[in-house]
């Protein structure tokens, strides 16, 4: 950051080249030139209040209201109810904190399994294509499939293949293979987990992947050179080389991954539908559902509030961490 | 550069005022006006076997209906998926459709929002009067005591639907007609891999129309006289566990339905894979699957002793369809002209026809095509043995709470966890301890 040129300096040089230049004549081109970064982002500012910072700002109100069918039509007048509904989602021996606090620590696990196999699985393909060999191309484009095809139809299709009676994957482990001994249930009980697991780093690692292979083209081959001529092999290569100059595309990643993953919504509607098995009962449906489906819009605004926070938070504190230790690094 | 700040903050502000007035949200007018005579949109709900044939069912009708009156009738056919959601947005934002189909066990939620119009003694007399409509029907348009929130259009009840050649494989010669021959008969079915029963274990609105009419006849109603959740009773305990235990106890239920919500069921019936399934109106469905309509036999559903009959022998929730005039719409004489349209003997008999339900309307039921084997014992459920699910505002919630239990309750089934009446209990409790206080 410090070494990029202070804006004032520029300014400073300015006056010191034109010591009698005369401000009147000048202005309107300065003000132009000053003013025009500011009139291109005038769009993007009006249309992020628009879009992100209004809505936040009428949920974080409704959190605040008693928000039922009852008020529905008038909502902006349904009445006041203080801090009651966020009382009711942190009361945690209460069935809607409860079941709040336990669809929020398997959103934890779900995401932490999920960023961390997205991560390992995008990092070894890029990784290993790196080396040019046949089919390179072609197995590029393959990998890409799943960042490509739309959510909806791709989720469903992993629906149908994850019934238990007619399923493609019961079909394989259990007709084919007999691993089991009876065929398992994958859409309810305990097996949704996993099922959302499986099709959440399959939707997620190709998006590691192609960021991973971007950053690994920033890394200059001369490095490698020196390594191989120094005797490290290809495991110290990655491991002293490659994982350390990806440092700074990790902590995006990572941190977009997290993001997403946590906030994930379309995996599990599709998957599951309106109601999903308490195993995979993600923050995001957990939230529709008191929203949408219980029509208890207030109590459905103070959880995505929290979850607000709690994000913030996190992200904050990832990125407090994670640039002191590079700039430590740096250093 | 002081202008252009001023500019930046004039539009920011300007788009917090904005967003300060759309707080302020919904339009509380009255009921509707009259701004644009000549057109109507309509969002009907999807009854056939696609969107695209409700179009080309619809679409002669509402062109008919232009004909008549001059008035151009914008039609939506809105998936049943979405259509909640849809008519929820439509609600806070005020920019509805003129008329829309709704689903009638919401109609009591609706009515709580204040989006609907009124259906009085006035509004009723511009489409024939109350007299026109079925009792049953009726009873599922809103609050009792309160003006209907919207008028019958499309009639259905639940009946047990029986594969003719699964029967006579198995020797049974008579279709069940209560819960015990259910079971005796499911029981001599279920071999082979094939089940004797279907349901749709993780579908939330079918599993509350089937514990509602078990519960109705425990005698239970899951809400008090005076609305208050009531789902842990003992009758609303035993009914739930009658249902989940025809497969955790009888076994006449594939476990694999505990997964199913999309109908499932009703394929696996027409590929003869089950030999009963407890459905509203399935006959259009079984076509489309391919099963020819001598395969199939039809019963009254089962009760728990005797015959059919309201109270403890209730056999079947109300189920159908209501035609709605959103409060907002800028054509309310239309609207009105409209629905009295669509009620009207003729279009009743047409439209009932063509998607296989009974028409809510008295005079269009005499009509022979309603009197076939197949809809004569809906018909008959209908007007003798059908209830209509609680008539409460938080009906939507109930679906939601009291459908996720029963579907746990499946899923526990499945996985050969035991159902007992404690367990039950406690999903239940829990269920009713997520309703809104009120």
């Amino acid at each position: 950051m410090t070494t990029t040129a202070p804006p004032p300096t520029g300014k400073r040089t300015v006056r010191k080249n034109h010591p009698g230049a005369a401000p009147r004549t000048r202005r309107p081109g300065r003000l132009r030139r000053i003013s025009l970064p500011y009139l291109l982002l005038l769009p993007a500012l009006v249309l992020e209040l628009l879009v992100h910072l209004i809505p936040m700002v009428i949920g974080i109100v409704v959190s605040f209201k008693e928000l039922t069918q009852f008020h529905l039509r008038d909502w902006g007048n349904a009445p006041w109810s203080g801090l009651d509904n966020y009382s009711l989602t942190v009361d945690f021996d209460a069935p809607v904190g409860e079941a709040l606090l336990s669809s929020f620590l398997t959103t934890c696990l779900f995401t932490f399994f999920s960023v961390g196999l997205c991560w390992l699985i995008g990092t070894a393909a890029a990784i290993f294509m790196q080396e040019t060999f046949r089919g390179r191309g072609i197995l590029r484009t393959i990998f890409l499939v799943p960042y490509a095809l739309p959510v909806y139809a791709a989720v469903i299709t992993w629906a149908f293949m994850f019934q238990r009676d007619n399923g493609l994957v019961n079909h394989v482990i259990h007709d084919q293979l007999g691993l089991t001994d009876s065929p398992p249930f994958w859409l309810i009980g305990d097996n949704a987990f996993v099922t959302l697991l499986v099709v959440s780093v399959w939707k997620g690692w190709p998006f590691a992947f192609l960021v991973m292979m971007a950053g690994l083209q920033n890394i200059p081959r001369e490095i490698y050179e020196a390594a191989a001529l120094d005797g490290a092999g290809v495991w110290q290569q990655i491991r002293r080389i490659t994982l350390p100059s990806l440092r700074p595309v990790n902590q995006v990643l990572i941190l977009v991954l997290f993001l997403w993953t946590f906030n994930d919504f379309n995996t599990p509607f599709v998957l599951f539908g309106k109601s999903a098995p308490a195993s995979a009962d993600l923050i995001s449906i957990h939230i529709y559902q008191s929203s949408f489906q219980t029509w208890n819009f207030g109590t459905g605004s103070a959880m995505s509030v929290l979850l607000l926070l709690f994000l913030l938070v996190v992200t904050g504190l990832y990125l407090l961490f994670t640039s002191r230790g590079r700039s430590a690094t740096d250093a | 550069m002081r202008r252009i700040r001023v500019a930046a903050v004039g539009a920011v502000t300007l788009s917090l005022v904005l967003g300060a007035a759309a707080c302020g949200g919904g339009s509380t007018n009255g009921s509707g006006s009259n701004e644009q005579p000549k057109t109507l949109t309509y969002w009907a709900s999807n009854q056939g076997a696609s969107l695209e044939v409700d179009k080309q069912v619809l679409q002669p009708e509402l062109d008919k209906f232009e004909k008549q009156t001059g008035i151009k009738v914008k039609l939506e056919v809105v998936p049943w998926g979405d259509l909640l959601n849809r008519i929820l947005t439509a609600t806070t934002s005020g920019q509805g459709p003129d008329v829309l189909n709704i689903g009638n066990t919401w109609s009591a939620s609706l009515q709580a929002s204040g989006a609907l119009l009124p259906w009085d003694a006035k509004n009723f007399e511009k489409i024939g009067g109350k007299d026109r409509f079925v009792d049953s029907a009726l009873g599922s348009t809103g609050v009792q005591g309160q003006d209907p929130a919207a008028v019958p259009l499309y009639s259905m009840a639940y009946a047990l639907y029986y594969n003719k050649k699964a029967f006579a494989d198995a020797g049974v010669t008579k279709p069940p007609t209560t819960w015990d021959e259910v079971i005796a008969t499911g029981k001599q079915l279920t071999k082979d891999g094939k089940a004797g029963l279907g349901v749709e274990g993780s579908n939330l609105s079918n599993n509350i129309h089937q514990v509602f009419v078990l519960g109705k006849q425990h005698g239970a109603d899951f809400f008090t006289a005076d609305g208050k959740a009531d789902f842990t009773s003992d009758g609303a305990v035993k009914a739930v566990k009658q249902y989940v235990d025809l497969m955790a106890d009888a076994q006449i239920v594939a476990k694999g339905n505990a997964e199913y919500s999309q109908n499932q069921s009703l394929s696996d019936f027409a590929k003869g894979k089950t030999a009963m399934v407890l459905w509203q109106t399935a006959s259009a469905t079984f076509a489309a699957q391919g099963m020819k309509e001598d395969e199939w036999g039809v019963v009254p559903a089962p009760v728990q002793s005797g015959a059919p009959g309201t109270g403890t022998s209730t056999n079947s929730m109300v189920a159908g369809i209501n035609m709605a005039v959103f409060k907002n719409t800028k054509n309310i004489d239309g609207a009105t002209k409209f629905v009295n349209f669509m009620t009207g003997d003729e279009e009743q008999k047409v439209l009932n026809k063509a998607y296989g339900s009974i028409p809510p309307v008295k005079s269009a039921q005499t009509d022979p095509a309603f009197n076939t084997p197949g809809l004569a014992v809906l018909r008959d459920t209908l007007a003798k043995s059908a209830s209509a699910l609680p008539q409460v505002p938080e009906e939507s919630q109930f679906e939601t709470v009291v459908g996720t239990a029963v579907k746990e309750l499946f899923a526990d089934a499945a996985a050969g966890r035991p159902v007992t009446l404690e367990s039950v209990k406690a999903k239940l409790e829990k269920a009713q301890q997520q309703m809104p206080k009120k």
